[in-house]
């Protein structure tokens, strides 16, 4: 009797038909968020222990409605859903803060001063970052023209060429490469110029082939794991239809992947331009714009900061504000190649959709 | 070959963005001339060329006002220093890379001996040129005098007295009311010629309260380290209850101890630096020309004040190329006269150097010249 | 799961012929490869030429007075916890936001998110050397003290705390800082998993974290771990950052939240070159040589993991 008039409770798993509501999450979240704030008001409130105290609470309240009502399947679905949102917004934080750091003291000095003139006989106030501008732009274009073929060609021999002993040392030295200290990347290029030029010598390019030393392992790691990813029918089909391997590899493999490589080049960049300890040996000081990197020393924005931070001339707050704008355009530098890395890699990839 | 992303997009952006600067800054010769350029220079011809030089990082800001004035009286030469540390400008002296070398402390004998070559026969000379006052600072509420012996602050970076109203501090203290506040010693994690005389100081002014040997590398244990003399300041205006050392100039907006001189306490000013630099005494042992300094102190003026940083210009006394000598010799010039050490206190706080010493310099100066 | 799972294409595909275009194509790309043979042959000799006096030197003379070892083994401490640290934190999250950005964030929106992780790649070592010491240590005095006055019992925690520059603090920079490495290397390998098994899982009902469990981190294994180890390596050479953020003060310790930690290698040779003659350059060259054979053992240790795990 009883057993026909019952509804039959809910099976866990594919027939279920028990949902939470659309608006579930965000009923939970203000509940939560009250309750903590309700909570804190009488232990002393205070913004960080508030918003942690929210996420918990919301996470548990959430995860146990869905496992009264879903059943446990979907709960740990919300479980790890909420974890993954949570760790997206955690990364926001620091985010938001170094930004928010930079932006609002390099702010004060970001004027036309600060792009068209350089430290050359400028004591105290005023002044600019022309010289170091021109000097990380004109370094970090050598250190890429030389690393990303190395790179993305030692790569593509690994994955496609390679084989037996030779493959496996490279791949072997490549790692090794990896975990050089970037200030020794520095002095290897300091003795390697001293060997061929005497001592004393501070250019350009020996920062360049200091970069180049810690760059070239990132770019090859990056491309070959992006590389191991294409589909090995996409060969096939292209040797099938008589394409030579090299044509394969530059217009199906490489092409497939353009994307994933731009991201880790740029990656690498983005790592290798805000580099300062290497440069600090290698290029010298100067306070005047050099646009040769064969001859004499130059000056780029991380060195620049971080000179104008470490020993500031009086009045101290002028040095230091330009120590943050030099961050600031080094940021803004980035941001930009970054963006045309993506432009440039979407207009080149593969149109699939 | 469509090979490389980022080439193709990072190459073009370069060249125009370099293109877009123009083509010399604005203030460089060439360009419309907007510099700062009324600084009175005293270097008597025109020296042209590059002079470099590398060494102590505590020069770095006076010579920046150094190579401003110099160049602005030789508009054809351009000075460069590397502020890579003193123990690499003497090194890097020492074998030629550079023409000089700037250092907070003088040259040991074996690099006396081994700069006789570098110097073609000749002799490496120490010139004091940039003395600063280091300040003893602190981070302490509602305190805005604060006077120590050298004792209490041995025993304080020791580790040995841990809270602020310690007896020891309030009997230098009567009247200023200490809060209970932990001390926070904070010191130079990178090795400094500030660090050096910081410890030098303590060993020797303060009556066997300090047991370690002075040296650039900070020895004691305990304590907050930080990097640099920015990374100092930053420490102790980070956490109250704090107290480190650091160039006066850069640490200025914290509070600075006066320190027990004598029956007295003096603090950390320009004036009170220069009196103790004249009870220096020259080191012994050094060649002709050579004015290395050892400091006093314990000085017996009451108004000197002894925690002092002297730092030195070092060059040859011969050099191979002419324009080399020249250039050494007019920089340094510039550098040791009124208007170099005026710019040098403008811009980095330093004290000046005393006339009789000034004397002294010009006669070494002179012994410059070409093989 | 092992069908679709990319393998190294046969060796002599018997396809294709040999043409004048494919032997040049195949000269280059090796000859790249001999390249950095040779940069790296240079890098090892010069640093076994300058590490080679401070190896043999008589323990009295090295820093410390205790010998090469026993200087190198605290900074060796110091490095390995702080980019342990580095990476308990930051792999994880970096994980999560990999999938977040391919899997569970609206579509139109996943590109810009991606983006905005990719910046804080953007930001060089020395900013965040000065945000730490300005921003984020003093933001984290409160957070330290409660730990230890709460949680003072585990020796982690111990204090005492007087400033944010500590051994944590640097492990959560360094966190952040290898944060957008990891990210972006296991985004573009969950991208790439093969959409098919995706919707063959969500078809028969598989919620989407079954669907990500089953179809998506099996596939995206060995990519994660790579990036992982990139990051770790990115942690244990970091120097600015490091050099700026943390107090050292030696000593081998598990406490976090005191100013007295262990210094690191890459740190202290920035800290201390500047002002190091003869023998303590040797010194720190030699100490850098260590750092080179940690960071090899770890890459190491990845291909090992990755290469057993693509097998299966």
């Amino acid at each position: 009797m009883t057993q026909l008039t019952t509804p039959p409770r809910p099976a866990v798993g594919l027939g279920t038909t028990r949902h939470l509501p659309a608006w579930a999450p965000y009923a939970a979240l203000a509940v939560s968020a009250a309750f903590s704030g309700a909570v804190l008001a009488l232990a002393g409130f205070n913004t960080a222990g508030w918003l942690v105290l929210t996420a918990v609470v919301f996470t548990v309240l959430l995860v146990s409605a869905s496992r009264a009502v879903e059943g446990p399947r979907k709960a740990t679905d919300r479980f790890v859903t909420s974890l993954v949102v949570g760790a997206f917004l955690l990364a926001l934080i620091p985010l938001v803060s170094v930004a928010w750091t930079v932006v609002s003291n390099g702010a004060a000095r970001f004027d036309v001063e600060f792009f068209t003139y350089s430290m050359r006989g400028i004591v105290g106030e005023g002044g600019g970052a022309a010289h170091a501008i021109a000097g990380t732009l004109i370094i970090t274009a050598i250190t890429t023209v030389i690393s990303v073929p190395i790179g993305i060609l030692t790569a593509v021999y690994l994955v496609e060429y390679g084989r037996g002993s030779v493959a496996r040392t490279i791949t072997f030295l490549v790692d090794v490469m990896t975990g050089i200290p970037s200030i020794v990347a520095g002095l290897f290029s300091v003795a390697l110029f001293t060997l061929l030029l005497g001592p004393g010598v501070r250019l350009g390019i020996m920062g360049s082939v200091a970069l180049c030393v810690l760059m070239i392992p990132v770019v090859v790691r990056s491309t070959e794991e992006i590389l191991r990813l294409v589909p090995h029918e996409l060969r096939e089909a292209s040797y099938a239809l008589g394409v030579p391997k090299w044509r394969t590899v530059v217009k199906v493999v490489l092409r497939t992947s353009v994307a994933g490589i731009g991201t880790g080049v740029t990656l690498a960049i983005a790592r290798v331009i805000g580099e300062t300890a290497p440069l600090l040996v290698t290029l010298g000081v100067t306070s005047a714009i050099n646009y040769n990197p064969f001859d004499g020393r130059m000056s780029t924005l991380p060195t620049f900061a971080w000179f104008s931070y470490a020993t500031p001339t009086l009045p101290v707050e002028a040095s230091i504000d330009r120590a943050w704008t030099a961050a600031l355009v080094l940021v803004i530098l980035v941001m930009l190649f970054n963006l045309i890395a993506r432009i440039v890699s979407r207009a080149f990839s593969p149109k699939t959709r | 070959m469509k090979r490389s992303t980022l080439a193709a997009a990072a190459l073009p952006a370069a060249v125009v963005l370099t293109l877009g600067l123009s083509s010399c800054a604005a203030n460089e010769p060439g360009g419309s001339d907007a510099g700062s350029t009324d600084t009175a220079s005293s270097a008597a011809t025109e020296l042209t060329g590059t002079l470099n030089g590398a060494g102590a990082s505590s020069q770095q800001a006076a010579q920046q006002a150094w190579i401003a004035g110099a160049t602005d009286a030789s508009p054809d030469l351009q000075v460069n220093y590397d502020p890579q540390g003193s123990g690499a400008g003497r090194t890097q002296f020492l074998s030629g890379a550079v023409q000089f070398a700037g250092s907070d402390a003088y040259l040991k004998d074996d690099e006396l001996t081994q700069a006789q070559t570098r110097c073609e026969g000749g002799n490496a000379i120490d010139i004091p040129a940039y003395v600063s006052p280091i300040a003893i600072a602190y981070n302490l509420e509602g305190v805005d005098d604060l006077k120590l012996s050298p004792e209490t602050i041995a025993q304080i970076f020791d580790g040995k007295i841990t809270t602020w109203n310690d007896p020891a501090i309030a009997a230098d203290n009567a009247g200023v009311s200490l809060p209970a506040t932990a001390i926070n010693p904070v010191h130079r994690a990178d090795e400094s010629g500030t660090t050096a005389n910081f410890t030098d100081y303590l060993s020797k002014a303060s009556n066997g309260a300090w047991t370690y040997e002075p040296g650039q590398e900070w020895p004691a244990p305990g304590g907050e380290a930080a990097q640099g003399t920015s990374g100092v300041v930053a420490a102790i205006g980070a956490t109250a209850g704090s107290i480190g050392y650091a160039d006066e100039s850069q640490a200025q907006d914290l509070g600075h101890v006066q320190v027990k001189v004598g029956d007295g306490f003096v603090g950390p000013t320009a004036e009170a630096a220069a009196k103790a630099l004249d009870e220096a005494t020259p080191a012994s042992g050094r060649p002709a020309g050579d004015i290395a300094l050892d400091i006093n102190r314990t000085p017996s003026a009451s108004d000197a004040y002894p925690v002092i940083l002297v730092s030195y210009l070092i060059g040859c006394t011969s050099y191979a190329d002419a324009a080399d000598a020249a250039n050494v010799k007019g920089y340094f010039t510039y550098v040791t006269s009124e208007a170099g050490q005026e710019a040098a206190a403008s811009a980095a706080g330093s004290a000046p150097l005393s006339e009789s010493l000034r004397t002294q310099i010009t006669t070494s100066l002179e012994s410059i010249q070409t093989s | 799961m092992s069908t679709t799972t990319p393998t190294r294409p046969p060796a002599a595909t018997n396809a294709v012929r040999q043409r004048p275009g494919d032997r040049i194509f195949k000269g280059v790309a090796t000859a790249s490869g001999l390249a950095i043979l040779v940069i790296l042959a240079g890098v090892a000799a010069f640093l076994l030429y300058q590490a080679y006096p401070a190896l043999v030197a008589p323990a009295a003379d090295i820093a410390g007075g205790e010998g090469f070892w026993k200087y190198t083994a605290e900074l060796v401490f110091g490095t390995a916890l702080s980019a342990a640290l580095a990476l308990v934190i930051g792999a994880p999250l970096g994980v999560g936001i990999a999938l977040f950005i391919t899997h569970y964030a609206p579509r139109k929106l996943a590109a810009p998110l991606g983006y905005v992780i990719d910046l804080l790649a953007a930001i060089p070592s020395i900013v965040y050397g000065l945000w730490g010491v300005f921003v984020f240590a003093p933001a984290l005095v409160p957070i330290y003290a409660w730990l230890a006055d709460n949680l003072g019992w585990l020796p982690l925690f111990a204090g005492p705390v007087s400033s944010g520059r500590t051994m944590l603090t640097a492990g959560l920079v360094l966190a952040v800082m290898i944060l957008p490495v990891i990210t972006a290397l296991s985004r573009e390998v969950f991208r790439q998993t093969p959409t098919l098994q995706q919707e063959a899982a969500l078809a028969l009902g598989a919620t989407r974290w079954e669907m990500v469990k089953y179809a998506v981190i099996p596939y995206g294994k060995s990519g994660v771990v790579a990036a992982s180890m990139l990051g770790l390596g990115r942690a244990l050479g970091e120097t600015m950052a490091v050099a700026a953020v943390l107090s050292v003060a030696g000593g081998v310790t598990f406490n976090l939240i005191s100013t007295q930690n262990p210094g690191t290698i890459a740190a202290n040779i920035a800290l201390q070159f500047p002002e190091s003659t003869g023998l303590g350059v040797n010194l720190l060259v030699a100490t850098g040589l260590v750092l080179f054979v940690i960071t090899f053992l770890v890459n190491f240790a990845a291909r090992a993991i990755v290469a057993r795990t693509s097998k299966g």
